[in-house]
């Protein structure tokens, strides 16, 4: 490529679970599913206690445009809707379901009639798929795209840069027809010709098996990326792609693209498929805690204790289990947290490498500058949100942070660079909120 | 009950702390440490080994004193005592070289605030503090064979005496300080640095292409100007303290620009044969500027 691939971290691969074919477990006793999964409005419960539900039935509407449906994976007894922490810290409403065991498919699910653009995007909409990469953002939303002459290329995002997370290799290779069903549906319906399919060289497999499978004059392309943290972020791999630079502010479509993951390419065919809609997820459970660490095919609500003990267990007690992979997985209070839409992977760690080094002086030594791949400055973000220094911040362009997590990793110092640009960010935010409302007071009085 | 930790990510650290960093410079001013042993003999090792101990000991002192945290296992007090080591004669009093160490350590370092915190390098203003009071010690050379003598630059600067070979040059078999000399050893000391990610090339290749440019321009025997002063231990391990020098690239060419500038003002028309000291001094104080000034942009960024 003519341009230069954008800086990032070399962090180590771990994936121990690459040759591992997604196994389904059993039917989990009881799932609890939140009403929060995506980005978005809530969806509203439509069941109430008591009810009978059979898999794939709705159990919450999606609560606005951008938001999605929901639907339970088991069939059984709707026992409560009960307050639960997500993880974001709030509390929402959970369906809690106890499973009978019967996996009894729901009568209405048929295949939906798709013929043009409209009726493709409503029916991405009834199949409840979000961002299955982890983001969870509405896929219908995505697609819904008014000028559809600003699109040029689907760029399809495989690179599962994190460490330990192989769920997308496993689609890749086992489910490769579906990606790539998944890719021509998008591409005929959004009228897009050229496709380019990112994924990280550790992964040659994967490479090759879509490789031979999208075949040449197709207008799909698959590149063979770099493995360095963070490939798969949005506008790295856009950059990485197309030398295109998401401008502040904007959406990949400013640029002509749109970004969608493998896996939820694949849960677009199989829905188109079925009409099944997106109600388990693969998920690959690993971690040094772990006594055969396995992806997983476990429906949505199933609490990710339930997981371990199908890998075997726990080889000691964990001290640290995350949603996700380690650099941005967020870390869970309890195993009694349900697998959610876009979990992709839960990981459990022994004591030892669950510990956080102690933060010491910076020295100064501008690794959080060369490693970040939007070319932030770390460093001087902390020093300017200590300072409460809100300009300065506004220039360093903390607003930008993707919060991947490279300049904490890189640090020397160990000191919790990326932890303090959410908390700029928020700053920022909040005063930028603030000085636009005294603007508005102020123009209003003069009137 | 579970008793799980909830902390924030990145939930795993890259290997390389600021021990491993430290280190990681103690073992790149080894060669130059064996070189100094086998031209200037035993005392060279004294003095750096004096330097070191005295380093430490006023790190540990001065932060018992103020009830800090004891910083001496992050290992920056011992590159800084084997710094000020490497840039002092072999001959010089052993209580002189302690007094320069805990003036690096103490005044220059802990008093700002310890590491990261100092403005100025600690070796370098230790030297230029050391080089003023003790004038006669601090400038008294001796060849290797211990025949009292002048070093190279100022033959170059005065047209007094013989200039080395080359070859003696680069294995640094003249007159100089301790870690000065041998070039051989200090470039490759520099070179494992860069391969381990410590420094990057950008300060030290500017440092030197800067002088090597302006006295060649100048017809000052470039080669010699390289080769013979304090100019590629200062390049490589000096205007590369991560604390004291910018941090962008660009800031970087600034920096290693403005050292070569002023090493070669003072070389040439100053009242001193050396000027590597002094401009690493001066470009220090610049530094925040030049940090200020050399802002990365960042992808996408509209201008605020």
């Amino acid at each position: 490529m003519s341009f230069l691939k954008l800086r990032g971290a070399h962090v180590p691969h771990r994936k121990n679970t690459a040759d591992c074919k997604a196994e389904r477990m059993p039917v989990p006793k009881t799932v609890t599913i939140p009403v929060v999964m995506h980005i978005g409005a809530p969806a509203k419960p439509v069941v109430k206690p008591g009810m009978t539900v059979k898999v794939g039935q709705m159990v919450a509407e999606a609560g606005g445009f951008v938001s999605a449906p929901i639907f339970t994976g088991v069939s059984g007894k709707v026992k409560k809707i009960d307050d639960v922490l997500i993880s974001n810290g709030q509390y929402v409403p959970a369906v809690v379901i106890e499973s009978d065991g019967l996996q009894e498919v729901y009568e209405e699910i048929q295949k939906p009639n798709v013929t043009n653009m409209q009726e493709f995007v409503d029916a991405v909409r009834a199949s409840g798929i979000v961002g299955l990469g982890g983001a969870g953002f509405p896929t219908s939303v995505k697609l819904s795209v008014k000028d559809l002459s600003q699109l040029e290329v689907l760029i399809v995002n495989g690179a599962e840069c994190e460490p330990y997370i192989t769920s997308d290799t496993r689609t890749m290779l086992d489910d490769a027809e579906a990606v790539i069903d998944g890719i021509r549906l998008v591409m005929k319906y959004l009228n897009i010709k050229k496709t380019i399919i990112g994924i990280e060289n550790n992964k040659p497999q994967c490479v090759k098996k879509l490789r031979e499978l999208a075949g040449s004059n197709s207008g799909i392309e698959v590149r063979s990326l770099p493995a360095m943290y963070p490939q798969g972020g949005e506008k790295v791999l856009i950059y990485n792609t197309t030398g295109k630079i998401v401008p502040e502010g904007g959406l990949p479509l400013n640029v002509g693209a749109i970004v969608m993951n493998c896996t939820t390419l694949a849960a677009i065919s199989h829905y188109m498929e079925t009409g099944m809609p997106l109600i388990e997820k693969c998920v690959t459970v690993d971690g040094s805690a772990v006594n055969t660490p396995k992806n997983v095919i476990a429906p949505i609500g199933t609490p990710v204790g339930d997981l371990f003990e199908f890998c075997g267990g726990f080889k000691t007690t964990p001290a640290k289990v995350l949603y996700g992979g380690p650099m941005m997985g967020i870390a869970l209070p309890d195993l009694n947290c349900p697998v959610l839409k876009n979990t992709n992977a839960v990981l459990a760690f022994d004591e030892k490498d669950a510990q956080q080094p102690e933060e010491t002086s910076c020295i100064c030594c501008a690794k959080c500058i060369d490693t970040c791949p939007l070319k932030l400055m770390p460093a001087a973000i902390e020093s300017a949100y200590k300072n409460n220094d809100m300009e300065l911040l506004e220039k360093l362009k903390v607003n930008l942070c993707m919060e991947c997590g490279c300049c904490s990793f890189i640090c020397p110092a160990r000191r919790h660079l990326v932890q303090t640009n959410k908390l700029a960010k928020a700053k920022l935010r909040n005063y930028q909120n603030a000085k636009k409302a005294a603007e508005e007071k102020k123009k209003e009085a003069v009137k | 009950m579970n008793n799980l930790i909830v902390s924030a990510s990145p939930h795993i650290r890259s290997k390389a702390n600021t021990t491993v960093i430290m280190r990681d410079v103690i073992i790149a001013l080894m060669p130059t440490l064996i070189a100094a042993i086998f031209i200037f003999g035993w005392r060279s090792l004294l003095v750096v080994g004096v330097c070191v101990a005295f380093a430490v000991l006023g790190e540990w002192g001065f932060e018992k004193l103020c009830k800090r945290d004891v910083t001496i296992g992050d290992l920056s007090a011992v590159v800084t005592g084997i710094l000020l080591g490497f840039s002092l004669p072999v001959g010089i009093p052993l209580w002189q070289a302690a007094f320069g160490s805990i003036v690096a350590i103490v005044v220059v370092k802990q008093l700002f605030g310890g590491i990261g915190k100092n403005f100025a390098n600690p070796a370098v203003t230790a030297r230029i503090v050391m080089f003023i009071a003790f004038a006669g010690s601090m400038t008294t050379w001796q060849m290797p064979d211990a025949v009292s003598t002048a070093t190279p630059l100022v033959a170059l600067k005065y047209g007094t005496g013989e200039l080395p070979e080359i070859l003696d040059l680069l294995i640094g078999n003249r007159a100089g300080c301790i870690g000065e000399t041998s070039i051989i050893a200090l470039v490759i000391g520099g070179i494992y640095l860069m391969i381990r990610k410590v420094i990057t090339w950008h300060v030290p290749v500017t440092y030197l292409a800067t002088v090597f440019v302006l006295t060649a321009i100048l017809g000052k025997e470039p080669v010699y100007q390289l080769l013979s002063g304090a100019v590629v231990l200062a390049a490589i391990f000096m205007a590369t303290d991560y604390t004291t020098t910018p941090q962008t690239k660009k800031g970087k060419f600034i920096y290693g620009l403005g050292c070569g500038m002023i090493t070669v003002l003072i070389r040439v028309w100053g009242n001193y044969p050396e000027g590597v000291s002094f401009a690493i001094l001066l470009m220090n104080i610049l530094t925040p500027h030049i940090n200020t000034l050399t802002r990365s942009k960042p992808l996408g960024g509209v201008k605020a």
